[in-house]
């Protein structure tokens, strides 16, 4: 078990490095920082002095070699374009973006396994065939537009939400801000994670609902039905946890987009997050934080792949007799 | 009284081609401690006669005329959570894949424990202490060791054992035994029979034993009632059906089995195959693979008539008296 859990933390490990290597050598084609930073009146010789300190002038391998080493201690360099080290730009903006995308996974999963559960359960309900076909809407339309539409019905029609931002944001200690303890707060993150949950939810959704189709034609769940046992020990005891490991697969990578997929959002409601800053930078062609956006998110990914690994422990007893042996 | 009695059984599945009649009026009755072995060829009904008398018959399927008689209470057409208590606590239910039969992600402690509270009134400590006589009971050795195991921890003669420790949870007055040994090795097949029978022995438990295997019949069953498409062909002990055969599918079944000893250029076979449900032939459903059929058998249905002097009975006009097969 040790030795498994010891092996997948230095399988990570890799993954990380190669995706430190890909963001660094990629963002290095995307164009000159410098001539973004200066001046027109900038002379040649500032604009070197500047590439000098900056470290811009020694090697790649040498470039990258200090980034890696930096990002090990927490440190992701200066931002060129705001002249402020990455690591605080980021963890400025990075509550904004995990709030949204928790209220956002939280919603999804709420509603998709509800969901999921009625429309596998009770296949030909009516309320099941306007879930599946509205979900497909879930599906199909892009992000962007659904939440130019929710905009565009709650904040501009009825003027029930706001369109943009954060709200009125209380500061924790450990220089965590959150929008959660304010009225204006929650009241902002509406439309937002509404947007961002849609997706996921109807993915979640459409999952279980296959999954418990399958389940349910099984030979235990006929068996157990065989036996007598209650509707409810059948449906959520035995069938759900059934379903359950192709459906953490599934949350768990979703949740990583989620992430990933926040800079749509949040570039839509001009969410003061993470990903709103990731296009400033590439706009401004600003490595330093392009990178370090990149590997937090691919870190994030990892460490959710890692927790969604040792679930299924948690879930299956047969995984967990391979490990012993 | 008999535990379990079917009176003119009808089962149809309304199709968008019609209604088909899966099983037509099949009479049989089996007493306490009687094993009443069922064959046939796939489809011919076994299994959906099975799944009738638990109420489990996958929609659209239903019974649409006909009684089932549990212990003189008619179960026929009870609701589904009348019906859910009868299941598991009089009748116990054995399916023919022990590998898929259990579930994966519970302890087979925990299968037994919730199967014994769901129907009867205990403690978990005493749910638990009649599990684990369930599994010295089926023969499972150092049960309470085993208890905390999950499914994939046993073999597949083990899990059978733990799946029919299921079905006796409650110390059903009925089983009825969907090709229990089908997915078995041979070897172990006789140890499932030999509990089967054992069972049957002891605890006077009626037992259903739907199998095309000859040689588990042979074996296993007191009686043997012979299906095909959808209907009765034959009854009677099973001595008489090996034996002494009078029914010609009967007949036909008997003579393609092959016998040790015996050398043979090619296996006999009956001629053709069961028709399917929506292209059944009028009059005995039989008579185009029958050697011996006459006008009659092509128009009417037989009746279940005493036919030869072994005591058993056989659907089929030879046996009629009067001169209407001529």
């Amino acid at each position: 078990m040790v030795n498994f859990i010891l092996n997948r933390i230095l399988q990570s490990a890799i993954v990380m490095f190669v995706v430190a290597l890909i963001s660094f050598f990629l963002f290095n084609f995307v164009g000159d920082p410098i001539s973004n930073m200066v001046g027109q009146e900038t002379t040649v010789h500032d604009m070197n002095a500047l590439r000098e300190r900056l470290g811009l002038n020694d090697s790649v391998i040498v470039q990258f070699g200090r980034f890696i080493l930096d990002a090990l201690n927490g440190n992701f360099g200066i931002s060129y374009r705001l002249q402020r080290p990455v690591d605080e730009l980021i963890s400025e903006r990075m509550p904004a973006t995990l709030e949204l995308v928790f209220v956002s996974a939280v919603i999804a999963m709420v509603l998709g396994v509800a969901g999921g559960l009625f429309t596998g359960l009770k296949r030909d309900h009516w309320l099941s065939k306007i879930i599946l076909t509205s979900s497909l809407v879930g599906v199909s339309l892009p992000t962007f537009i659904i939440g130019i539409l929710l905009i565009y019905i709650f904040a501009v029609k009825f003027n029930w939400l706001p369109s943009f931002g954060r709200g009125e944001v209380v500061d924790l200690k450990g220089g965590w801000s959150t929008g959660l303890l304010t009225v204006s707060g929650w009241k902002a993150i509406i439309l937002p994670s509404i947007t961002l949950a849609l997706y996921q939810t109807t993915l979640i959704l459409r999952i279980i609902r296959s999954e418990m189709l399958e389940v349910m034609r099984t030979d235990f769940i006929k068996f157990a039905r065989a036996r007598g046992l209650k509707s409810r020990d059948i449906n959520y005891g035995h069938a759900l946890k059934n379903t359950l490991i192709p459906v953490i697969t599934v949350a768990g990578l979703q949740i990583g987009s989620l992430i990933a997929f926040s800079i749509i959002t949040e570039t839509v409601f001009q969410w003061p997050g993470m990903g709103s800053l990731f296009i400033q930078a590439v706009q401004f062609a600003d490595v330093p934080v392009m990178s370090a956006y990149l590997v937090l998110v691919a870190f994030f990914f990892v460490i959710i792949n890692l927790i969604v690994d040792l679930l299924y422990f948690v879930v299956d007893p047969r995984l967990r007799s391979e490990i012993k042996n | 009284m008999a535990v379990v009695d079917i009176s003119n059984l009808c089962i149809e599945f309304p199709t968008r081609r019609g209604v088909l009649s899966a099983v037509e009026n099949l009479s049989l009755s089996i007493e306490a401690g009687e094993i009443l072995g069922v064959v046939g060829e796939s489809g011919a009904g076994k299994s959906l006669t099975g799944n009738a008398i638990v109420g489990l018959l996958e929609p659209p399927g239903h019974v649409t005329a006909g009684t089932i008689f549990l212990n003189g209470r008619d179960i026929t057409h009870l609701r589904e959570s009348e019906m859910r208590k009868i299941r598991g606590a009089q009748i116990g239910v054995i399916f023919q894949d022990p590998l898929t039969s259990l579930d994966p992600l519970y302890t087979i402690g925990r299968q037994l424990t919730q199967t014994i509270l769901t129907h009867q009134d205990m403690t978990r400590a005493e749910a638990k202490k009649r599990a684990i006589d369930l599994l010295i009971e089926v023969g499972i050795p150092a049960p309470e060791k085993r208890f905390d195991a999950y499914p994939h921890e046993f073999s597949g003669g083990m899990r059978q054992r733990v799946v029919i420790a299921l079905a006796l949870c409650c110390e059903p007055c009925l089983i009825i035994a969907d090709e229990p040994t089908t997915a078995l090795d041979v070897s172990v097949q006789a140890q499932i029979i030999t509990l089967l029978k054992r069972l049957a022995r002891e605890k006077g438990v009626a037992t259903m034993l739907v199998t095309h295997d000859m040689g588990v019949i042979a074996e296993a069953a007191d009686r043997v009632a012979v299906i095909y498409s959808g209907r009765l062909a034959e009854i009677g002990t099973v001595r008489s059906i090996i034996d002494n055969p009078q029914h010609p599918y009967t007949k036909g079944l008997m003579d393609s089995i092959p016998q040790i000893g015996q050398n043979l250029k090619s296996l006999p076979n009956i001629v053709g195959s069961m028709p399917r449900l929506d292209d059944r032939p009028s009059g005995c459903a039989f008579n185009p693979r029958c050697s011996k059929s006459k006008d009659i058998c092509r128009r009417e249905l037989p009746n279940m008539i005493a036919a030869g002097d072994t005591g058993q009975s056989a659907a089929c006009w030879i046996y009629a008296e009067g001169d209407e097969y001529a």
